[in-house]
C-alpha cells in the first residue's frame, strides 16, 4: 500500500486479552490496536485465535482477563449489541442475512425509522439508500436481496453494519465466495471506508487480498500473539514463517524438496482422473489424477476448495462441467451411491452432520454404507438378535464366518474413510461388476509403483489396528504430489 | 435390595413403561366401574366380551398407525391416511352395490382389490410429491386430506351406501378360528411390517433417512426411494382400515369415515415413543398406543360421559406420557429423588 500508516490515537486497543475454553486456551495474552482510517489484517493459521478475538471484540464471547477500549473508554461487552452501540461492526462469513426480505428490510432490520410506534418504509427506504450510495452500490432497495449476487449481498451485509455510526468494521473471511471482480469491488468500499476514517480489521486467508488492501496486520498463532508488523515492510514468506511458526530456513527446503509422483514411473493409468471437473459458484474446473495404491492429499487453507473438489469427485455435489474418468472409462458420478458404485467414498469433514447418524448404533453406522449397497432384503448378519452387544466381529463363534464378515466390513469402513484407495487395479475393460466385486473384496495388494513411503499400500483401518491417517483427502498430511491452492 | 431398586429403575426406564402403565391403569378403572369388563366367554363359536370388543375396533387404528409410524421414522407425517380410508371404503362399496350379485365372494375379492389398488396408488402420488418434489410432508399430505373427502364424495354420488354382501361383511365382523377377522388380519399386518423392517436391513435403512437425511445419501442409501415407500405402505393400510371400518357398519359414509384417524394415528405413535422428528421408531410402541387409546375411548363411554369429551381425555393422557417421557421432565424428577437420598444420608453421615 502506498498510503501513509495512520498515526494518532487508536480507536480500539485489546490489551492482554485471554479467553479460556474448557481444556483449551482460546487467547493468551493477545494485544490487538486498530486506528481510524487503517485496514488491518488479522492473520493466522485454522485455529490460531482470530476467531475467537474477533468474537471477544464484538461481546460475543466475554473475556477472562484483559482490558478492552474502545473509543477512549474501557467497555466490557456482554453481548454484539453493546459492542455495536460503541460503534463496533461485524460482516460475518456467511453472509447472515434474510434472502426473502428486500434490500432496504435487510439494512434496516431492527433500525427501522419509526414514526408514531409504526414503521415509516418510506423513510427506512430512503435511508436504506442513503446507506447504499455511501459504498456507491446502485441498486434497487425495494428489490429482494435474493435476486443479487453474492458479491452484492456481502456488500448490502457491509450497509448494514454501517447502519449504526461505526468506528470500527470487521470483514471475518469476506472475499471467501467472491471471484475477481467482485473482490475489487468490495476492495473499493473498504478503501473508501478507510478514507472515511473508519478502522477496518480485515480476516483473510487469501495473502494477494491481504497484501493488496491492508496496512498493518497483526499475526496470532495457537492463540498468543506472534507480533504486531507493517505490511509493506514484511515480506510473504516471513508472514507464512510468522504463522505457522517454522523458521524460513525450513520452508525454502521445503521449496526445492524434490518433486515424486508416482506418476512418473511408468505403465501406469490414473484410477480416478478429473479432467475439467468444476462448478459454478464452488470451484473452478480442476484437473486430478488419483493412481491406485497412493494417498493424495490436497493442501489449501479453508475456502481454497479442498471439500467442493472432494465432493464433486465423491458424487456428493454435481459437476456442471468437465467429466470424471474411473479406470479410463469416462463415468457420470450422478449421486455418492454412484460414485460408491465406482468404489469411490467420502467421508465428510462435518461428521456430525454429515457423516454419522446419531441414533443408530456404531456397528450400524460402520455398515450403513454397505447395507445400502447390498440393498433393503440382504440383511448384513450378526444382528441384534443374535449378539447382544455390537461386538466386533472377532468375538463371532465360527471362524469362517468370521473372517467373511470382517472382510466386508472391512470394504465398508475402507469406503468410508478413505476417498481414493481401492485394493484392485482395474483395467478399463472390467467392468462386468461381478469381477470388480470379486477383485474388491479379496484385496490384492495393489503393486507398489513408487518409493515413496507413503504411497505404498496401507492395510486397512478397520481390520488391522495399525494406525492410518483419518482422513486421506482433506488434509496435507500425505505426499505433495498434489497440492491445489 | 439394590438389585431389585436396580432392577425396578431399569424397568421404569424403559419407553414403554408409562404407556403401559397408562394402559393397565385404564384397564383396572374399566374393572372396577365393571367387574365383567375383563371377561372374555365363547358365544357362538368364537370369542366375545369387552376386549375382543376393544381389539376389533382398535384393528383399523392399528392398521393406520403402523403405516404412520414408518412414515414418521423418515421424518414425515401422513395427513391423508383419513381420506384414504373414507375413499377405499367408498370404492368397495359402490363397486359391490353396482354389481349384479353382491353376496359372490369373486364381486368381493375384485371390490377389495380396487379398492387397495386404489389406496396403494393415492400414497404413491403422496409419496411422488414428498420423495421426488421436495415438498413438505405436512403439505403434500394435506392436499389428499381435503381432496381425499370430495373424491369419496364424488365416487359415492353424496350419499351414504349401503349394501348387504356377507362375504364383505366378514372382513368388519366376521370371526376366523373364534377371532374377529379384522384382529386377525391387523396381527397379520403387524407381523408382517415387524419382520420386514426388523428382519431386513429396511428398518435400519428407515432409521437412517430419518436420523440424518444428508449422511444417509453420503453413504449411499436410497433415501428416494425408501421415502416414496413408507407413503405407498401407509396409503395401503389405510385403505385396508377403510375396508374394515365401511365393513363394520356396511354403509360408506364419505364424511365421517376415518374422520380423526389421522391424529389418533400420530397420537398412537407419540405414546408408542417414536419421535416425531423421525428416527428410531419402535412398532410395539404403536400397538401399546392404539390400545391406549382405543381403551380410553372405550373408557369415556362405559363411564357414562358424553362421546364428545373423549378429545379432552385424550389430551390429557398425551400430556401425561409426553411429560412421563420427557427427558428434561426426567432429569429435574431424578435430580430431586437424588436430592432427596442425598439429605439423609448427609443427615446420618452428621449425627455419626
Amino acid at each position: 500500500m502506498t498510503t501513509a500508516v495512520p498515526d494518532g490515537r487508536p480507536v480500539v486497543e485489546m490489551t492482554g486479552i485471554s479467553i479460556e475454553f474448557p481444556g483449551v486456551k482460546a487467547l493468551d495474552g493477545v494485544d490487538l490496536s486498530l486506528r481510524p482510517g487503517e485496514v488491518h489484517a488479522l492473520m493466522g493459521e485454522n485455529g490460531a485465535g482470530k476467531s475467537t478475538l474477533i468474537k471477544a471484540l464484538t461481546g460475543v464471547y466475554s473475556i477472562d482477563s484483559g482490558r478492552i477500549v474502545v473509543d477512549g473508554t474501557e467497555h466490557t461487552f456482554s453481548g454484539p449489541g453493546e459492542a455495536q452501540a460503541a460503534g463496533v461492526s461485524t460482516v460475518y462469513q456467511e453472509v447472515n442475512l434474510c434472502e426473502n426480505l428486500s434490500v432496504a428490510e435487510n439494512i434496516m432490520l431492527g433500525h427501522e425509522v419509526r414514526r408514531f410506534g409504526a414503521i415509516d418504509w418510506r423513510a427506512t427506504r430512503r435511508r436504506a439508500g442513503e446507506m447504499l450510495s455511501r459504498l456507491n452500490l446502485d441498486i434497487d432497495p425495494a428489490s429482494s436481496l435474493a435476486a443479487h449476487s453474492l458479491a452484492i449481498q456481502q456488500l448490502v451485509a457491509i450497509s448494514r453494519a454501517l447502519v449504526v455510526d461505526v468506528k470500527v468494521l470487521i470483514l471475518d473471511e469476506p472475499t471467501s465466495s467472491l471471484d475477481a471482480d467482485e473482490v475489487a469491488q468490495l476492495f473499493a468500499v473498504v478503501r473508501r471506508l478507510r478514507d472515511e476514517g473508519v478502522a477496518v480489521l480485515f480476516v483473510s486467508h487469501f495473502l494477494e487480498q491481504v497484501y493488496e488492501i491492508s496496512d498493518r496486520m497483526t499475526v496470532l498463532r495457537n492463540g498468543k500473539l506472534v507480533g504486531e508488523y507493517v505490511t509493506a515492510e514484511l515480506p510473504r514468506l516471513e508472514l507464512v514463517s510468522k504463522m505457522i511458526g517454522t523458521s524460513l530456513e525450513v520452508l525454502s527446503e521445503l521449496e526445492e524438496a524434490p518433486k515424486r509422483s508416482i506418476a512418473d514411473s511408468e505403465g501406469t493409468a490414473p484410477f480416478v482422473q478429473a479432467v475439467g471437473l468444476g462448478r459454478k459458484g464452488s470451484i473452478q474446473p480442476f484437473d486430478l489424477d488419483i493412481y491406485a495404491g497412493e494417498v493424495v492429499g490436497l493442501a489449501g487453507l479453508l475456502g481454497s476448495g479442498r471439500t467442493e473438489l472432494a465432493r464433486l469427485l465423491a458424487g456428493a455435489d454435481h459437476a456442471d462441467e468437465g467429466q470424471t474418468l474411473v479406470a479410463g472409462a469416462p463415468t457420470r458420478l450422478r449421486n455418492p451411491r454412484a460414485a460408491m458404485r465406482q468404489r469411490i467414498a467420502f467421508s465428510s469433514e462435518h461428521r456430525k452432520a454429515e457423516g454419522i447418524v446419531g441414533d443408530l448404533t456404531i456397528r450400524e453406522n460402520i455398515v450403513l454404507g454397505l447395507q445400502a449397497d447390498r440393498g433393503w432384503a440382504r440383511r448384513l448378519p450378526a444382528s441384534r438378535w443374535t449378539s447382544s452387544s455390537t461386538s466386533t466381529s472377532r468375538r463371532s463363534p465360527s471362524g469362517r464366518r468370521t473372517r467373511t464378515r470382517s472382510s466386508r466390513t472391512c470394504r465398508a469402513a475402507t469406503s468410508r474413510r478413505c476417498c481414493s484407495r481401492d485394493g484392485s487395479r482395474r483395467r478399463p475393460s472390467s467392468s462386468s461388476s461381478t469381477s470388480r466385486r470379486a477383485a474388491s473384496t479379496s484385496a490384492p495388494r495393489p503393486r507398489s509403483r513408487s518409493s515413496s513411503p507413503s504411497s505404498r499400500p496401507r492395510a486397512c483401518p478397520c481390520c488391522s489396528s495399525r494406525p492410518s491417517s483419518r482422513r486421506c483427502c482433506g488434509s496435507a498430511t500425505a505426499s505433495p504430489s498434489c497440492a491445489t491452492g | 435390595m439394590t438389585t431389585t431398586s436396580f432392577a425396578w429403575q431399569r424397568v421404569a426406564q424403559h419407553r414403554l413403561f408409562w404407556p403401559l402403565v397408562a394402559l393397565v391403569a385404564l384397564l383396572v378403572a374399566n374393572t372396577i366401574n365393571r367387574p365383567s369388563f375383563l371377561a372374555v366367554t365363547v358365544r357362538d363359536g368364537h370369542l366375545s366380551g369387552s376386549l375382543v370388543n376393544l381389539l376389533k375396533n382398535g384393528a383399523p387404528l392399528l392398521l393406520v398407525a403402523l403405516g404412520m409410524t414408518l412414515v414418521i421414522a423418515t421424518r414425515g407425517i401422513d395427513l391423508s391416511v383419513g381420506a384414504v380410508v373414507a375413499i377405499s371404503g367408498a370404492v368397495a362399496l359402490s363397486f359391490i352395490a353396482s354389481s349384479p350379485n353382491p353376496d359372490s365372494l369373486s364381486t368381493v375379492l375384485v371390490a377389495v382389490g380396487i379398492a387397495l389398488a386404489l389406496s396403494f396408488v393415492l400414497g404413491v402420488w403422496n409419496g411422488f410429491l414428498v420423495s421426488v418434489l421436495g415438498i413438505q410432508p405436512i403439505i403434500a399430505t394435506l392436499v389428499l386430506m381435503t381432496a381425499g373427502r370430495g373424491v369419496a364424495m364424488l365416487i359415492t354420488s353424496g350419499q351414504i351406501t349401503t349394501v348387504n354382501s356377507a362375504p364383505f361383511k366378514t372382513i368388519g365382523s366376521g370371526f376366523w378360528a373364534g377371532l374377529p377377522v379384522a384382529v386377525v388380519l391387523a396381527a397379520i399386518v403387524f407381523v408382517a411390517v415387524a419382520l420386514l423392517t426388523r428382519r431386513t436391513a429396511l428398518g435400519m435403512l428407515i432409521e437412517s433417512v430419518g436420523i440424518n437425511p444428508e449422511a444417509s445419501r453420503l453413504a449411499g442409501v436410497r433415501s428416494r426411494s425408501i421415502i416414496w415407500t413408507v407413503y405407498a405402505v401407509s396409503a395401503l393400510f389405510a385403505g385396508l382400515a377403510g375396508l374394515m371400518i365401511s365393513s363394520g357398519t356396511m354403509a360408506a359414509d364419505a364424511n365421517n369415515a376415518g374422520l380423526f384417524i389421522e391424529l389418533d394415528a400420530i397420537l398412537a405413535v407419540v405414546i408408542g415413543g417414536t419421535s416425531l422428528a423421525g428416527g428410531k421408531f419402535s412398532l410395539s410402541g404403536t400397538l401399546v398406543g392404539v390400545l391406549v387409546i382405543q381403551t380410553l375411548t372405550l373408557t369415556v363411554t362405559m363411564l357414562g360421559i358424553s362421546p364428545s369429551v373423549t378429545p379432552l381425555f385424550k389430551a390429557i393422557v398425551v400430556i401425561l406420557v409426553c411429560l412421563a417421557q420427557s427427558p428434561k421432565v426426567r432429569d429435574v424428577v431424578a435430580a430431586r429423588r437424588r436430592r432427596a437420598a442425598r439429605t439423609p444420608a448427609e443427615a446420618a453421615e452428621v449425627a455419626a
